[in-house]
Order: structure tokens, then C-alpha cells, then sequence
């Protein structure tokens, strides 16, 4: 019997002490520790990680988690509401919004661009493109590098006259949806071939996995041409083709390139933010670039999540912005920071604003 | 016991089911003809299977004709020829090549195997054999013929240990009877491996299996491009590759059910493979596991 009475008594103090700090977690204020979940887009992984590090320091009772587990998961499990916020390379489509169970915002959160690379011996200068000599040749309708098309962009370089071998992603990647999204504007030809997509149906060339699988094959294969992220191609040091913008510029990539790019599309930029500002007009704006946003529902359904949520978001578009050229990613222009604070301003939980 | 064995049974049958229901809306959208189309385009929602089986298939058997003969070699010379203190040691060595990781064979797959083909084995094989459909297109050491030795290297381990295996288990009586009638040394060597044939079926089948489900080394050379061309040194696309490097973006409701229709038939496949080798290699053991023991 007594052991019993000792065990009921053992049950009733583990409940209170179970009560009396479950009791502090749905406030979120100050006392308890607040938890969010994310899961997306691989691109932004590294300048996210330091984000969540960074906030952690100034706030220790605020624990984020982010998964970089791709931008089709991202959007998948925000929709099945099992993360807090999710992450895509390219915003949402109509259907996708559609079917989603709460209006979802895009939150613009940093810039990338997608750079040409390529291995050829022999030439020491940066290599020229226009438009339709990069669509040309990942369709696979130039063939050699000494091809007249090339030579043009690049008088005085000589070229070899070996055939062109093309390296594209395997895998599903927001880095292929943004190049084929760029090719899809640049050449008609393209757009009704292949179109622009995640995982697209190449016409030509061969596939390697990931940035670092391009990389590989570019880098121990002569005579290759293909295409990885900005930040992927600095840090290795690979040599980068310049590609002639709308404005008839060559433009070597670079991170104030890919701003100048977001700046000169912001006027046309639409309220949901959801754009795609390859071929941008600027005269300085690097072709190949694109926003990378966290998605969020407008309506939270936890007060106390939903403000952790909007001041880390705040945070990050402000603060946050400091950390991106260091992992070179490009920081938003100013104005589209300040439609990115009308946008946070906007979430709600219950009907409240939030900040 | 029982239980735990009924658990394996269930956990099979599970998956199938799973994978059954999940790819039935592809299965619906494009019935039979998904195992025939050469379209895979998920732009455009429009899939077949069809490369990704020759890849798969095509890849495998060049991986066999590589690796058969040459762990035949390895078995027989370990069981009829080495001295104990050599044949230990090769067998040791040659058996740790299966517990390498797949991905480390990938990365020497990349970075020494494809230039290696690529400087000096397939301009060779363009010069003499070009003639023939197989060997032509422009040489860059990606691609089917590369996946298919890889995946030999990593056959010959499991094939050469099971071969050797069941030549152990041919009965010294065979032998010795062989030897007896004035047979020389090869003729005995014939002989058991007239006696040892099922059982060799089954390592190469099991073997085959492997083959079939490798993922991520082949991925890393193979090309990973779905089409279907004679020629070796094209890219290819394997099954296993395809969902690998596939699933993490697939976004769309029926790319996702493609993707898992791809996996029951790569699951069908292996296990159908995986079956016969297991009858082939029960059916040898047990004839000759008999006859040993009476002797």
C-alpha cells in the first residue's frame, strides 16, 4: 500500500512540475522557450544557418530550426503545415497558392545569381555570351567553340575547334528553374522546347549532382560548359563567362550586379512580390539573378510563434542583410526592403497585427 | 521467432503497398505506356520509363560481362590453385572492396577512373571498334560505359566471394575422382564447375541485384541523362539515380507519383532478381552439402 500512496505522490509532483513549464510556453514572452520550425530551399542554407546562430545569441529563449531539405519540400510542408515557415527559390505557383489552406506571403529574403563556367585550355580572358549563343548552346544547336556565333562575342580570343560539351544539374534544382527561366526569355525556341522548371528536360549534355557534381565534371572534363551559383563558383575560384544583359552590356557576375538587377525590376516588381527579374533592364543588372523569399502564412495561428516569427523575419531583412555579401549572396535593394516591412506588417494572429 | 520473421514479411509487403498507392495517380494518368515512353519531361508532366530501364538493364549487364569472368578467375584461383597463405589474404583484401561506400567509388569514379577512359581506353575503343554502333559519339568519360565499370568493380567482391563459396562446397571427392580417370588439372577444374554451375548462376544474379539497385556511384558517372543510345560512351540514366537526384524538387502531385512508380519497378525488379539467385544457390548447397557429408 505505501508504495503505491509514494508513487501517487512521485505522479502528482511530476504533473505540477509538467503544468509549471508547460504553463510558460504559450506566451512566448520572455520566460519560456519558443521553438520554430523551417524547411526549404538548399541555395540560401548557409547565410540562413548564420542567421539562426546570430539571433540566437541575441535572443536565447528563441530556438529556430531550418532544414534544408529543397524548395519543392519547403513548399510541400508549409502547405501541410508541419513547419512554421518554408523556404523556395521560386515563388509559389497560382495552383500551388491556391490549394494552400491560409494566404501565403512571400518574403523576399537575399539575391543569387547563376553564372556560366566552363573548362577550355588555352584561354586566359574571361569568355563573352550573348543571350542566344548561351540558349544555342544548351540546346545543343552549337556544337564546336570555335563556332562563328562565339567568336563573335569574342574577338581576338582564339577559340579551339573541339566540340562543346554541356554540364547541366541532375537533381531537382531552384538553380536550374532560375537558368532556364533566364533562357525561356532569351530564346522563343527554348521556351517552346524545353521551357523553365526545377528539373527540366535537357536537350543536351550531361548531368552532375549538384553544384559540386557540375563543378566536378566542368573542372575535370575539357571542353565543358556549364552553370552553378554565384556564391559555389567564387569560392572555388571557377572561371565565370560574362553574358551580355538587356541593355547590351557584357556583365561579369558579381553580387552588386544581381542588386542592380533587383533594383531596376522593382518598378515592375507586383504587390505579392512574386517575380522573376532575369534579363533585368539596368545597365549594370546581371542577367542571371533571382530572388530567393520565406513563405509564411498571413494569419498565424499561435500569437506567440507568429510574434517570434515576424521580429525574426523583421530581424533578417534589416540586421540580417549585413551577413550576405560575407556568403556572397546579394543583399534587397532598399525599396524592396521596405515593401518586405509592409508585408511582415501585415501578419496577423486572430486578427491582431503582430508588430 | 516467428513473429520477428512475419515482421520482415510485413514490412515487405508494406512497402509494396505504400509504394503501390502512391504511385496509382501516374499509374492512372499513363497506364501501361509509362513502361514504354522515352518522354520524361516534368515541365510538361509527361513521364515514361522506359530510359531509365534501359539505363538500369544496359548498365548492369556490361557491369557482369566485366565482372563475371574476372571473379571466376579470382574464385578459382583462391579455391584449386593458391596456397593457403596466399589464397587467406587475397580473399580478405578482395571481399573489404564490397565494404567501401558506395559514394567513395563515385568520387574515384570522377576524379581518376573518367579521365583515365577518357585519355587513353575510349579513343582506343573509337579507333578500332568505332565501326560498330556501340562505341561512337564524342568521348568525354561520362557515361554508360563508365557507370557499367564502376559497378563491375563493385560486383566482383560479392560475386567472386560467393563463387568461391560454393566451389569450396563441390565435394574434394569430385576432385579427386577427376583426377583419378587421368584428368589434368583444368579438366578437374571443369568439373567442378560443371558441378558448381547453379550455384554460380545464383552469385552472378546476386550480384546482378546489386548491380541494379546501385545509386550513388553510378550516379556520379553515368551522365544521368534519360535517353536511349547504343553507344557507350552516351549518358545514361539509371532507376535508382533518377529518384535519388529527382525527388528532393519534384513539386506536382504526379512528378512525385512517377518518381514512385520508377521505385516499385526498380523494387520488382530486385526482388525477382534477388529470388531467383536464392533458389539457384539453396539448390547447389543442398546437393552437394549432402554429398560432402557422406564423404
Amino acid at each position: 500500500m505505501s508504495v503505491s500512496k509514494k508513487s501517487f505522490e512521485l505522479l502528482a509532483w511530476f504533473s505540477v512540475v509538467v503544468l509549471a513549464f508547460g504553463g510558460c510556453n504559450p506566451g512566448g514572452s520572455g520566460s519560456g522557450t519558443v521553438t520554430l520550425q523551417g524547411a526549404g530551399a538548399t541555395f540560401p542554407n548557409p547565410l540562413y544557418q548564420k542567421w539562426l546562430s546570430e539571433y540566437g545569441k541575441l535572443h536565447p529563449n528563441v530556438r529556430i530550426d531550418y532544414q534544408s531539405i529543397g524548395s519543392g519540400g519547403g513548399i510541400k510542408q508549409l502547405k501541410e503545415q508541419t513547419v512554421d515557415f518554408g523556404a523556395s527559390d521560386s515563388p509559389m505557383k497560382d495552383e500551388d497558392l491556391k490549394s494552400a489552406p491560409g494566404e501565403v506571403l512571400h518574403i523576399p529574403t537575399v539575391l543569387g545569381a547563376v553564372v556560366i563556367t566552363y573548362n577550355l585550355q588555352g584561354v586566359s580572358q574571361a569568355l563573352r555570351f550573348s543571350p542566344e549563343v548561351v540558349a544555342d548552346i544548351f540546346l545543343g544547336k552549337i556544337k564546336k567553340w570555335n563556332d562563328p556565333k562565339i567568336a563573335a562575342d569574342n574577338p581576338g580570343v582564339t577559340l579551339p575547334t573541339t566540340d562543346i560539351t554541356v554540364v547541366h544539374r541532375s537533381d531537382g534544382s531552384g538553380t536550374s528553374a532560375v537558368f532556364t527561366d533566364y533562357l525561356s526569355k532569351v530564346s522563343s525556341e527554348w521556351k517552346d522546347k524545353v521551357g523553365a522548371g526545377t528539373s527540366p528536360s535537357w536537350p543536351t549534355g550531361i548531368g552532375g549532382k549538384g553544384n559540386e557534381g557540375v563543378t566536378g565534371q566542368v573542372k575535370n572534363t575539357p571542353n565543358t560548359i556549364g552553370y552553378v551559383e554565384l556564391a559555389y563558383a567564387v569560392q572555388n575560384k571557377l572561371p565565370v563567362a560574362q553574358i551580355k544583359n538587356a541593355s547590351g552590356n557584357f556583365i561579369a557576375p558579381s553580387i552588386d550586379g544581381v542588386t542592380a538587377a533587383a533594383a531596376a525590376s522593382a518598378a515592375n516588381t507586383p504587390d505579392d512580390l512574386r517575380v522573376s527579374i532575369t534579363n533585368a533592364a539596368g545597365p549594370d543588372a546581371y542577367p542571371i539573378s533571382s530572388y530567393t523569399y520565406i513563405l509564411v502564412y498571413k494569419n498565424q495561428k499561435d500569437a506567440g510563434k507568429g510574434k517570434t516569427l515576424v521580429d525574426f523575419l523583421w530581424w533578417g531583412i534589416h540586421e540580417g542583410e549585413n551577413y550576405a555579401k560575407d556568403l556572397q549572396y546579394a543583399p534587397l535593394p532598399d525599396d524592396i526592403v521596405k515593401r518586405a516591412e509592409a508585408k511582415i506588417n501585415s501578419i496577423t494572429a486572430g486578427g491582431t497585427p503582430l508588430r | 521467432m516467428f513473429l520477428v520473421a512475419l515482421l520482415m514479411v510485413g514490412i515487405v509487403v508494406a512497402m509494396v503497398v505504400a509504394l503501390a498507392a502512391d504511385s496509382m495517380l501516374s499509374i492512372r494518368q499513363f497506364g501501361f505506356g509509362f513502361l514504354t515512353s522515352q518522354r520524361w519531361n516534368p515541365i510538361q508532366g509527361d513521364f515514361g520509363a522506359l530510359p531509365f530501364i534501359y539505363g538500369t538493364v544496359a548498365s548492369s549487364l556490361i557491369a557482369l560481362l566485366i565482372s563475371v569472368p574476372l571473379s571466376m578467375g579470382i574464385a578459382i584461383f583462391l579455391v584449386e590453385q593458391a596456397p593457403y597463405y596466399i589464397a587467406r589474404p587475397v580473399g580478405f583484401l578482395v571481399e573489404l572492396l564490397a565494404a567501401i561506400p558506395s559514394v567513395v567509388y563515385g568520387l574515384w569514379g570522377i576524379f581518376v577512373l573518367a579521365p583515365f577512359l577518357r585519355e587513353y581506353i575510349e579513343p582506343a575503343l573509337a579507333k578500332w571498334f568505332g565501326w560498330t554502333p556501340f562505341f561512337r559519339g564524342s568521348i568525354t568519360g561520362i557515361g554508360l560505359l563508365t557507370g557499367g565499370i564502376i559497378l563491375a568493380i563493385m560486383v566482383t567482391p560479392i560475386i567472386s566471394a560467393v563463387v568461391r563459396d560454393v566451389l569450396t562446397a563441390v565435394p574434394g571427392t569430385q576432385r579427386e575422382a577427376a583426377l583419378a580417370l587421368g584428368a589434368t588439372k583444368w579438366e578437374m577444374i571443369r568439373v567442378v564447375l560443371v558441378n558448381g554451375a547453379p550455384g554460380i548462376a545464383g552469385a552472378v544474379i546476386l550480384g546482378l541485384g546489386r548491380a541494379v539497385g546501385e545509386t550513388m556511384a553510378v550516379t556520379m558517372v553515368i551522365g544521368n541523362r534519360p535517353q536511349i543510345s547504343f553507344s557507350l560512351f552516351e549518358p545514361s540514366y539509371t532507376i535508382a539515380s533518377a529518384i535519388a537526384n529527382e525527388f528532393t524538387e519534384a513539386t506536382g502531385d504526379l512528378y512525385l507519383s512517377a518518381l514512385v512508380e520508377l521505385g516499385l519497378i526498380l523494387f520488382l525488379v530486385t526482388f525477382v532478381v534477388n529470388g531467383i539467385a536464392r533458389v539457384l544457390v539453396w539448390n547447389v548447397t543442398r546437393k552437394t552439402g549432402g554429398v560432402g557429408k557422406a564423404a
